[in-house]
């Protein structure tokens, strides 16, 4: 059956078609066929990217989450090598009761492994360990109709552009990992709630260094003196414990709501309580790896709480140096909007560099918060946010990006021209042609 | 520990199936045409935590080989704990009212060849007294549509063998159960038509073709909605059936 499709943001609310492969020697033909009748296409994985990153210039996407067969696992060793639509929960499903994590996960398991190459995600743990493509050993990348070895050593060029490439250099249809080991399934983690921004990075000195993961939730409402009060979360793998595998019972969100539940007033009842709740004093807990990592993944469906006309996320990250300042202003300019998102992620991101032509983190701080849609945003709020992104040096994520200036993203990303160069010609997205104006 | 034996092994919902016992630890012997999908297929279940997998390459419609296959996967696991038969195609309806030859093929691959292998494996089962065979059939089977019925035929008559066999081995001792899918989004309904809210993924309809193979149920329809659905259809008269275009 041929569905529709959207991404996750449901912005633009462009519906796409997918044509699903399904076994690894038929897929050039596929791409072939696609290239044919609609002159492009694009790898579609499990729908997570919440922009137009993931969407086909031509409507017409190939669904890559039905090739996903893990094709070796070596337990000894720790790697997997698994085609590309394999999600992250099916990765840890079998790595897990084995003594293996994923050596880099994002906010969400329910991304293909394929997609985590090519947007090069990161995660709380980016400060020791880099990005997801930091880990990837090789991958099979099928690019007008050749199915090329990449790694560092075997073209070396199409490995690099592929990471964080978009899905454009062509369809990767497998892919080697290296997993790190670990001793129980279960996570300590420590909490401490700050008061304002500063006190934020004060915290991130000192504990980072000493913990594997670390991320902040911030209050994206405080204003005055209390701007960017917060949570400050860190967490190792714990040395005891099961190495059970186990997955928490999910609820939904059966149906989209014409509005968005989320507004000023909720938003601000939330905050509240959410800030409050936590203690002032550092205190440690011991929690599964899932509500840990995953806590959205608990609520399937969560997108839909932004209502038909969806949501956008603003992700950014600001440099070192300009990062205090920023970050200040950013969050200053938000709460005076008085909109924004019930999760709001604060992250110091390391200098770990990545192999990715068009990675997105660098050494800085990292702001992420979603913001339900409506015509105003773009034209008023993100030009602010924008500007200021811009002067400190900062740039915005692609996987998240539905608005983005062409201006911005070339002189934010400078690899962009030579990505345009290795693109596959039959790849082609709507993020892509909005950028590259 | 089972040993499980899958005919038509590479098709989507016996892969969903297959992915389910590998966790449990299971052995397995896959049966199917191509051996390169079917090595992909023994590969991941490998990796998914099967004790062991063997496989064997054949094409249902060459029935001489299916005792072989047989003697083989007995040699190798020595007995069957469960046997699940899987394999089928779609058939074109339109082109096969055109070309009898054709028509007559496709029976052979949804009908003809399960009861082949089905007899082959009551021998077996007869001798074992004890274990399940589960059989694909379909909705389909269940009442002649104009839209459909060539499949359906082959269905009605696999679903009709199956259910003789379930009374006969019943006494036995050995489990037969009658498995009609409705719409799963596979490889094999890519391209149709199909209304959305009645289209569920090959894992959802693979949890319960596991669940209802361990309680030992004689039918199962998957979705469940579709007993309902097939309920009414098979009360339509005939009168008005006839007007339908279902």
């Amino acid at each position: 059956m041929s569905q529709l499709v959207a991404s996750w943001g449901g912005y633009p609310a462009v519906k796409q078609s997918i044509t699903a492969c399904t076994w690894r020697a038929e897929t050039a033909k596929q791409i072939m066929t696609q290239q044919q009748s609609h002159a492009s296409t694009l790898a579609f994985g499990n729908g997570r990217s919440y922009g137009d990153s993931c969407l086909a210039a031509s409507h017409h996407a190939l669904g890559m989450n039905t090739l996903n067969r893990f094709i070796t696992v070596d337990w000894q060793q720790g790697l997997v090598t698994a085609e590309a639509g394999v999600t992250l929960a099916d990765i840890l499903r079998i790595a897990i009761p084995n003594g293996w994590f994923l050596a880099v996960t994002p906010g969400t398991q329910f991304v293909t492994l394929g997609g985590a190459i090519a947007n090069d995600v990161h995660g709380k743990n980016h400060h020791v360990r880099g990005t997801f493509g930091c880990h990837v050993e090789q991958f099979g990348l099928l690019r007008q109709e050749q199915m090329l070895n990449c790694s560092a050593q075997e073209n070396p060029e199409l490995f690099s552009a592929t990471i964080g490439g978009l899905g454009l250099t062509g369809i990767i249809t497998w892919a080697t990992i290296r997993l790190i080991p670990i001793q129980s399934a279960h996570i300590d983690c420590k909490t401490v709630r700050f008061n304002n921004l500063d006190e934020f990075f004060e915290l991130s000195n000192t504990l980072d260094a000493q913990h594997e993961y670390s991320v902040a939730w911030i209050d994206c409402l405080a204003a005055g003196k209390q701007t960017g009060r917060g949570v400050f979360m860190m967490g190792d793998h714990a040395q005891y414990g099961d190495l059970q595998h186990k997955t928490a019972a999910k609820l939904s969100v059966p149906l989209t709501p014409p509005v968005s539940l989320i507004n000023t007033y909720s938003l601000r009842a939330f905050n509240h309580l959410y800030w409050h709740k936590h203690p002032k004093k550092l205190t440690v807990t011991r929690s599964d790896y899932e509500p840990f990592f995953y806590p959205l993944d608990r609520i399937l469906h969560w997108n839909r709480i932004y209502g038909r006309k969806g949501f956008q996320q603003y992700q950014c990250v600001i440099p070192e140096n300009t990062a205090a300042d920023a970050i200040k202003e950013l969050l200053q300019c938000i709460a005076k909007s008085g909109r924004g998102s019930f999760l709001a992620v604060l992250k110091r991101c390391g200098d770990i560099a990545s192999p990715g032509l068009l990675s997105f983190p660098m050494a800085g701080t990292s702001l992420a918060l979603d913001f339900a849609h409506d015509a105003k945003l773009q034209t008023e709020l993100f030009q602010t946010l924008d500007n200021i992104v811009h002067h400190a040096g900062g740039r915005l994520y692609p996987a998240k990006d539905a608005h983005m200036r062409a201006t911005d993203f070339q002189q934010a990303y400078p690899g962009w021209q030579r990505l345009e160069q290795l693109r596959d010609p039959a790849m082609q997205s709507l993020f892509w042609q909005r950028v590259t104006r | 520990m089972k040993r499980i034996l899958v005919i038509g092994a590479t098709s989507a919902i016996a892969t969903a199936c297959c992915r389910l016992w590998a966790e449990q630890g299971h052995e397995f012997f896959l049966v199917a045409r191509d051996a390169e999908k079917l090595q992909q297929t023994a590969q991941d279940l490998e990796a998914r935590g099967a004790k062991s997998v063997n496989s064997f390459t054949m094409d249902v419609l060459d029935t001489p080989q299916h005792a072989l296959m047989l003697q083989q996967c007995i040699s190798t696991h020595r007995q069957i704990d469960i046997a699940l038969v899987a394999h089928g195609t779609l058939p074109d309806q339109t082109a096969c009212e055109q070309d009898a030859e054709l028509a007559l093929q496709e029976f052979s691959i949804n009908g003809s060849s399960v009861i082949s292998l089905l007899s082959l494996l009551a021998e077996q089962f007869t001798l074992q007294r004890c274990g399940s065979l589960a059989v694909i059939s379909s909705v389909a089977g269940d009442r002649g549509r104009p839209s459909n019925y060539l499949y359906g035929s082959a269905k009605a008559a696999v679903s009709a063998f199956c259910e003789g066999l379930h009374a006969r081995l019943f006494k036995i001792g050995v489990h037969v159960i009658t498995i009609k899918p409705g719409f799963v989004d596979t490889p094999m309904t890519q391209g149709l038509t199909l209304p959305k809210v009645l289209v569920v993924p090959p894992e959802y309809v693979a949890k319960q073709i596991v669940s209802a193979i361990n309680n030992k149920k004689a039918v199962l329809y998957t979705p469940r909605f579709w007993a309902l659905i097939m309920l009414i259809i098979r009360s339509i008269p005939n009168f008005i059936f006839k007007r339908l275009n279902l």
